[in-house]
């Protein structure tokens, strides 16, 4: 082997109460596909934060092409070579893919060259894209190639993936991987952070996994199966979760031809929404992030009103009745974000198992609050969900991820719905908890309750669902039988590969 | 050398310290202010913080103190609820003088007839025009999507001028001699809102102002009311998700806001006021902003700002009187303390850390 591209030594991170990069060193070497692994938490984000220039380390070094590297901020990074396309996207809505690109760069050329130099750039990595369409009305895929295109677009040596396949239907991401391999072919390195171990099998030559801030192995992917990647990533090996439940014929929730339009500019509407949910069923809705799962559910929380019987909840119209009216009737929901939707940061854990329990729990009465009955029940979700806290007085904004969506799943799971929405319900938590998480869920069903479970990680729909179905732009495929169905298949429901008319202009 | 970190859970401590440290801070600038204004500040701040509670003349400032609070607290315990629920009422002083000049409307054109209740009904004129005032911006902000803020303050001019207009022409005393001003409800004693206990300055308004602490306490801590108001002020999307209407919290906290600022103008135009003159208003609806913020949007905390606040009022008027101060000196030195509460707030919610040295 000959110089190494970037070298890290040593590099330690640490932050107020937590040390992020614990003396993590490792070598990326020219063209190299190299796969940095681990679970949310363990110190992905920050270790390419120093890496591009965002955050410095507290110590340690770094060297790149055999000379000291020390980017003081990105733009120092980008000068020498390290691009990046982050898992959310900065790009202006309302521009055209050309002005987007051209705000990200240092020195741009007039705005007619830049769009042929995209469309050279997009046409030789076969990422098709028009550099005139507004940002706006383009899919998350699509978005994700201005991003990437950006960054080609300044020759770097390094490009820096955070999480590039968690908006990608399985099509996009076999799109995406053959331009990382042209790519990889031609010199340029690659630093892909991603949990999914399939994908890093398939892409990735090295692979570097980190656990608690620390790196705990190397390892040439490849050569692993998918369960020692999990196993060193975790540290403990995991159960797969179990069901017993059994699909019973009686309909616990029926949607019929449900439109609304989007809340707002460039938002999602959905389109002739109709689906049955049997009781003891869990339904997954699959889909690329922004295609109306928030709408979604919203519209079936009640958070948004359409029709009365446009929702029906056994058997009862219930369209227009508000998020109380539905959770007095059973029908339940947790929505994706955490703070500030689904909890109040600044409140306590008391006072969030009020946010949703009250109805169902009676914990108010005429209006009154029974707050000992609110702190008993914030207390058995505590105990009964192993939520790691000190107790219900702590505020919801000072647990972790994964303990707070535990407590937030555990609020709805407790008060026996008839039928549970949730969305994302394991996003950016760590695996044990997400395991939880699911079997709770699992749990809930064989005691005769319907889930809907909408996600983007295509693995835990398939794990826990019985039917399938996919959002795509706002309208939802027929649900199939999630046993038997190929990657194939699902990447098709999702949408296929979206925008490749454009390559052929 | 240092940097700012957020507080995994805001210090409860801070809560309740800075409204202290921001009065002490104002005490040392607002000194330094005086003493380049050529005053000695210590005996400026004796007369300020001192002489109304526990000087010679005590007697006489007391009871003044009860009546400045009162309209103060009152206020601010309508404004603290829409505060807290993120809606911004900014124009109580324009509800204050509209809920007076209803009130008063109706003792006018009732005058001179003696009824036991005209009082009560007063009140309850004052607060529905009071009310109606602050509904006006809440149902553009809800029908429209305006800003609550800009409209809420736009009306205090318009209700100024309404006041100018009603005591220069359809309120004016007839018996008055040309002069501007309507006929005197102190001597109206149906609807004169007299001193409970004479000497005391103890007055219905005052009922009225302990009164909205103690429910607004309640509410506040123990009616889902109260809960769901805080929600839709710390995370609009998760009251929405609980099931708060946004559209209804708008309404409802614009009217309660409004009714109390226009309770508080009644309460002061039947009794301390007395008729309805040009220059009826003297900033009560906005210095009660001040009042909600120092006294942390919480009940009791508004009471202890109310009277804090009504303190450096007749304290300004002594300094004024007797040192030669300014009245701007005075103005300056209330708005120091908002300044000062809402810089120490920051304590609250972070913290100063020393930050590590760079490694070498």
């Amino acid at each position: 082997m000959g110089t190494p591209l970037l070298t890290l030594s040593g590099l330690t991170k640490a932050y107020p109460g937590v040390v992020a990069n614990d003396d993590v060193s490792f070598d990326i070497q020219p063209g190299e596909v190299h796969a940095l692994l681990g679970e949310n938490g363990a110190g992905k984000s920050t270790l390419v934060k120093l890496i591009y220039g965002l955050v410095s380390p507290d110590s340690g070094k770094m060297a790149l092409n055999g000379m000291p590297y020390a980017p003081a901020n990105p733009n120092a990074a980008r000068a020498s070579g390290v691009a990046m396309v982050f898992q959310h996207f900065s790009l202006f809505d309302a521009l055209s893919v050309a002005e987007n690109v051209a705000l990200g760069m240092d020195n741009s050329p007039p705005q007619g060259e830049l769009s042929t130099k995209i469309r050279t750039v997009s046409d030789a990595y076969g990422l098709p894209l028009d550099p005139h369409r507004t940002v706006g009305d383009l899919s998350a895929g699509e978005r994700q190639r201005v991003e990437i295109i950006r960054c080609l677009l300044q020759d770097p040596q390094l490009l820096i993936m955070d999480e590039p396949t968690s908006v990608l239907t399985p099509q996009e991401v076999e799109i995406l991987f053959k331009t990382l391999r042209k790519l990889s072919a031609e010199g340029t390195a690659i630093l892909y952070i991603s949990h999914k171990l399939e994908e890093i099998r398939s892409l990735c030559d090295n692979a570097t996994i980190l656990r608690l801030g620390k790196k705990v192995a190397t390892c040439i992917p490849a050569q692993k199966t998918a369960a020692e990647l999990a196993e060193m990533m975790v540290g403990t090996s995991l159960k797969p979760p179990k069901r017993a439940a059994e699909v019973s014929s009686e309909v616990a929730l029926h949607v019929s031809g449900l439109n609304l339009p989007p809340a707002q500019a460039f938002g999602t509407s959905l389109r002739d929404i109709s689906l049955t949910l049997h009781k003891g069923e869990v339904l997954g809705i699959g889909g690329v992030a922004g295609n109306g799962q928030d709408e979604l559910l919203a519209a079936l929380s009640g958070e948004r009103l359409c029709a009365a019987d446009q929702v029906k909840l056994d058997g009862k119209p219930v369209g227009n009745l508000g998020p109380t009216a539905r959770r007095h009737l059973g029908l339940l929901a947790a929505p994706e974000e955490r703070l500030g939707h689904a909890a109040v940061p600044d409140m306590s854990l008391t006072e969030n198992a009020l946010l949703t329990g009250v109805t169902r729990q009676a914990l108010a009465k005429g209006g009154w609050i029974n707050w000992a009955a609110a702190k008993g029940y914030a207390e058995r979700i505590i105990h009964q969900f192993d939520v790691r806290t000190p107790g219900p007085h702590v505020a919801a904004r000072a647990l972790s991820g994964g303990n707070l969506q535990k407590f937030v799943i555990g609020r709805e799971v407790l008060q026996a719905p008839h039928v549970l929405v949730v969305n994302q319900p394991t996003w950016g938590v760590d695996a044990s908890a997400a395991a939880a998480i699911r079997q709770a869920l699992l749990d809930l069903a064989t005691q005769g309750s319907a889930i809907i479970c909408i996600s983007q990680d295509l693995d835990e729909l398939m794990e826990i669902s019985d039917r399938f179905a996919a959002l795509n732009e706002g309208h939802l495929t027929h649900a199939r039988p999630a046993a038997g169905l190929t990657i194939e298949e699902i990447g098709l429901m999702m949408g296929g590969a979206h925008g490749m008319e454009a390559a052929h202009v | 050398m240092f940097k700012i970190e957020k507080r995994p859970i805001p210090s409860a401590k801070w809560n309740w310290g800075a409204p202290i440290v921001a009065v002490l801070l104002t005490m040392v600038f607002g000194g330094a202010l005086f003493a380049v204004l050529g005053v000695n500040p210590f005996l400026a701040l004796e007369k300020i913080f001192y002489e109304p509670l526990l000087g010679e003349y005590a007697f006489y400032y007391r009871p003044q103190l009860l009546v400045k609070a009162a309209p103060l607290i009152l206020i601010a315990i309508g404004l603290s609820l829409g505060f807290r629920a993120g809606i911004w009422n900014i124009g109580a002083e324009g509800q204050y003088i509209i809920g007076a000049l209803c009130g008063a409307g109706l003792a006018l054109a009732l005058y001179p007839m003696e009824l036991f209740i005209l009082l009560p009904l007063m009140v309850i004129a004052g607060a529905i025009g009071g009310a109606l005032w602050g509904l006006i911006p809440a149902f553009l902000k809800v029908r429209f999507g305006t800003n609550e803020i800009l409209v809420s303050l736009m009306l205090v001019y318009v209700a100024e001028q309404l006041l100018a207009s009603m005591a220069l022409g359809l309120m004016k005393n007839p018996e008055g001699m040309g002069f501007p001003g309507s006929r005197n409800l102190q001597q109206y004693p149906s609807a004169h809102n007299a001193e409970i206990i004479s000497g005391t300055g103890m007055h219905w308004g005052v009922v009225a102002a302990l009164i909205a602490v103690i429910f607004a306490y309640i509410v506040l801590s123990r009616h889902m009311f109260g809960f769901s108001l805080r929600m839709s002020g710390m995370a609009p999307r998760a009251a929405k998700f609980a099931g708060v209407n946004p559209t209804r919290m708008v309404l409802i906290c614009m009217g309660i806001s409004g009714a109390l600022a226009g309770m508080a103008g009644l309460f002061e135009i039947a009794g301390p006021a007395g008729q309805v003159s040009i220059d009826f208003n003297v900033g009560y609806g906005f210095t009660a902003i001040i009042v909600a913020f120092l006294g942390r949007l919480n009940p009791v905390g508004i009471l202890l700002a109310g009277i804090l606040m009504a303190l450096t009022y007749i304290g300004g008027e002594i300094t004024q009187s007797q040192m030669g101060l300014p009245l701007a000196a005075i103005q300056v030195f209330q708005g120091m303390l908002l300044f000062f509460l809402l810089a120490m707030d920051l304590l609250t919610n972070y913290r100063f850390r020393p930050t590590a040295k760079e490694a070498a």
